[in-house]
C-alpha cells in the first residue's frame, strides 16, 4: 500500500464518539497524498463526513494534524470531500469486530437499496448474541446509532446503523 | 452568478430554519427517544445548511465588485463585503436580515405542539425526499454531491414523520383531531414549495435545479397514501401563501433570527 506509514499513523486517530474505532476502520479517510516541498514532506489527507451534521469532524481534523505532526510531518492539509457519500459499507471488518466487542452492534447489511436502511430486525445483541431484539428508537445518542433492547438478556444496547 | 447565489441560499435557508425550529425542541420532547430524534434530525439539517452556506460564500467571494453590489439588503453583510473581506458560511447565516432569507414560509411556522411539528416536518420531509433525489442529478456538481449526501438522512426523516402521522391519525379521537387540525392549518403553506420564481426558472433552464412539477406529482402521491393510511382527510383547498422564496416572510422569521443571530450581532466575530 502506498503511504503505508501515514496510514499506520492515522490508525491511531479515533472517532471521539466511538473511541474504539479508528478513522481508518470507519472508512472516512478517502485519500492520502504526499508531496516533497523544499526539504519536507507535505501531507494532504482527504476525509469525508459520516453524516452531514457530524459534529466530530473538526475534532477529527485536529486529531489527524496532531498525530502527524507528532511524527514529524510539519505541513499537513486536511481536505473535506463529500462525494461519493460515506456509507457503512466502507467500515472495515476489523472495525465491525471492535464495535461488537465494545458493546455496539455493528451494521450488518450492505446498503444500496433504500430497504437496507430500514430492515433492521434481527440485530444481534452484542452482549449475549441473541437475535431476539427489538428496536426502541431509530435515533440514538449520535446520528450514526439507533437504540435496541435485547429480549433475552434484557439489556439495552446501541446499534451502528446501516447507512 | 447572482441567481445561482440566491438559489443556493434558498436551499441553505430552508435547511437552517428547519434545523433551528427542531432545535427548539431540545429538552422539551415528550420522551427522551423522541427528543433525541428531533435533535438528530436538526443536526442533519444544520449540517446540510453549513455545506450550502459555504458554497454560497464561495460563489459570492468569486463575484466581481459590480456583481456583488446590491446582492443583499442587509447592512451588516454589505459592510463586510464593502470592506473587501471574504465572507464565510457563518456570515451568510448570521449577518443577513429576514428580507434576505429565502426559505419557505412552511419551515418558519412555529412548533406549537407535537401534531403541528409532525405535520410541518412531514410535508417538508416528503418534499425534500423527492426534491433532493432530483437535485442529485443537478448539472452543478457541488449541489449534486450535497444532495446525494443528504438523501439517506432525508429518507430517515420522512420515515420517522410518516410513522408519527399514522400513529396520531390512526390513534385516539384526541390525537386524530389534533393532527387533522395541524394538517389542515399548514396545508396552505405547502404550495410555495412547488412555486418556481425567476431564480428557480433560470436554474432549471440550465439543469442546476429540478423542475418542481415532477416533484409535486410524487409529493401528492406520497401525502395522499400516508394520510389515507392515517385515516386522515387530504385538504381540498388550493389556496397558497407565498413570498418566502422572494424574501417576504411571516412574522415568525424575525423572532427566529433574533434568537439565532443575537450573539454575532451583539458581539461581532465572537468565538467560543
Ligand atoms: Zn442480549
Amino acid at each position: 500500500m502506498e503511504h503505508k506509514e501515514i496510514y499506520d499513523i492515522l490508525e491511531g486517530v479515533t472517532d471521539p464518539e466511538v473511541p474504539v474505532l479508528s478513522i481508518i476502520d470507519l472508512g472516512i479517510v478517502r485519500d492520502v497524498r504526499v508531496e516533497r516541498k523544499d526539504t519536507a514532506d507535505e501531507v494532504t489527507v482527504t476525509i469525508t463526513p459520516t453524516y452531514s451534521g457530524c459534529p466530530a469532524m473538526d475534532v477529527l481534523a485536529m486529531g489527524i494534524r496532531m498525530a502527524l505532526s507528532g511524527r514529524g510531518y510539519r505541513k499537513v492539509n486536511i481536505e473535506n470531500r463529500i462525494s461519493p457519500a460515506w456509507t457503512t459499507d466502507w467500515m472495515s471488518e476489523a472495525g465491525k469486530q471492535k464495535l461488537k466487542a465494545y458493546g455496539i452492534a455493528p451494521p450488518v447489511r450492505k446498503t444500496g437499496r433504500e430497504q437496507a436502511l430500514f430492515e433492521e430486525d434481527n440485530i444481534e445483541c452484542p452482549r449475549c448474541g441473541s437475535v431476539e431484539t427489538e428496536l426502541i428508537s431509530k435515533f440514538g445518542p449520535t446520528s450514526c446509532k439507533s437504540l435496541y433492547k435485547c429480549s433475552q438478556c434484557l439489556e439495552p444496547f446501541e446499534h451502528f446503523k446501516c447507512h | 452568478m447572482r441567481n445561482k447565489l440566491y438559489y443556493v441560499l434558498q436551499l441553505a435557508d430552508n435547511a437552517l430554519i428547519m434545523g433551528q425550529r427542531l432545535g427548539e425542541w431540545c429538552g422539551h420532547g415528550p420522551i427522551i427517544e423522541q427528543d433525541i430524534a428531533l435533535t438528530n434530525t436538526s443536526l442533519d439539517h444544520i449540517g446540510r445548511a453549513r455545506s450550502l452556506y459555504q458554497y454560497a460564500a464561495d460563489i459570492y467571494n468569486g463575484m466581481s465588485a459590480a456583481e456583488k453590489a446590491g446582492c443583499f439588503l442587509s447592512v451588516a453583510l454589505s459592510q463586510k463585503a464593502k470592506a473587501g473581506e471574504a465572507v464565510q458560511e457563518d456570515d451568510m447565516a448570521f449577518l443577513r436580515d429576514a428580507w434576505d432569507y429565502r426559505n419557505f414560509l412552511l419551515v418558519e411556522q412555529p412548533n406549537k405542539d407535537w401534531a403541528y411539528t409532525i405535520a410541518r416536518d412531514f410535508y417538508y420531509d416528503a418534499f425534500n425526499y423527492f426534491y433532493f433525489a432530483a437535485l442529485s442529478e443537478s448539472s452543478d456538481t457541488t449541489l449534486a454531491a450535497i444532495a446525494q449526501k443528504s438523501l439517506k438522512e432525508i429518507t430517515y426523516h420522512l420515515k420517522w414523520t410518516s410513522e408519527w402521522v399514522i400513529r396520531l391519525g390512526d390513534g385516539t379521537d384526541e390525537s386524530h383531531g389534533r393532527i387533522q387540525e395541524a394538517i389542515n392549518y399548514l396545508w396552505p403553506y405547502t404550495g410555495e414549495m412547488f412555486q418556481m420564481n425567476q431564480v428557480q426558472k433560470e436554474m432549471a433552464a440550465t439543469s442546476v435545479a429540478p423542475d418542481t412539477a415532477g416533484v409535486k406529482t410524487s409529493w401528492d402521491g406520497r401525502i395522499n397514501s400516508i394520510l389515507q393510511e392515517a385515516t386522515l382527510t387530504v385538504p381540498a383547498s388550493t389556496f397558497s401563501h407565498t413570498g418566502g422564496i422572494d424574501g417576504t416572510h411571516t412574522e415568525h422569521l424575525g423572532f427566529i433570527l433574533s434568537d439565532l443571530q443575537f450573539m454575532q450581532r451583539a458581539y461581532p466575530g465572537m468565538e467560543w
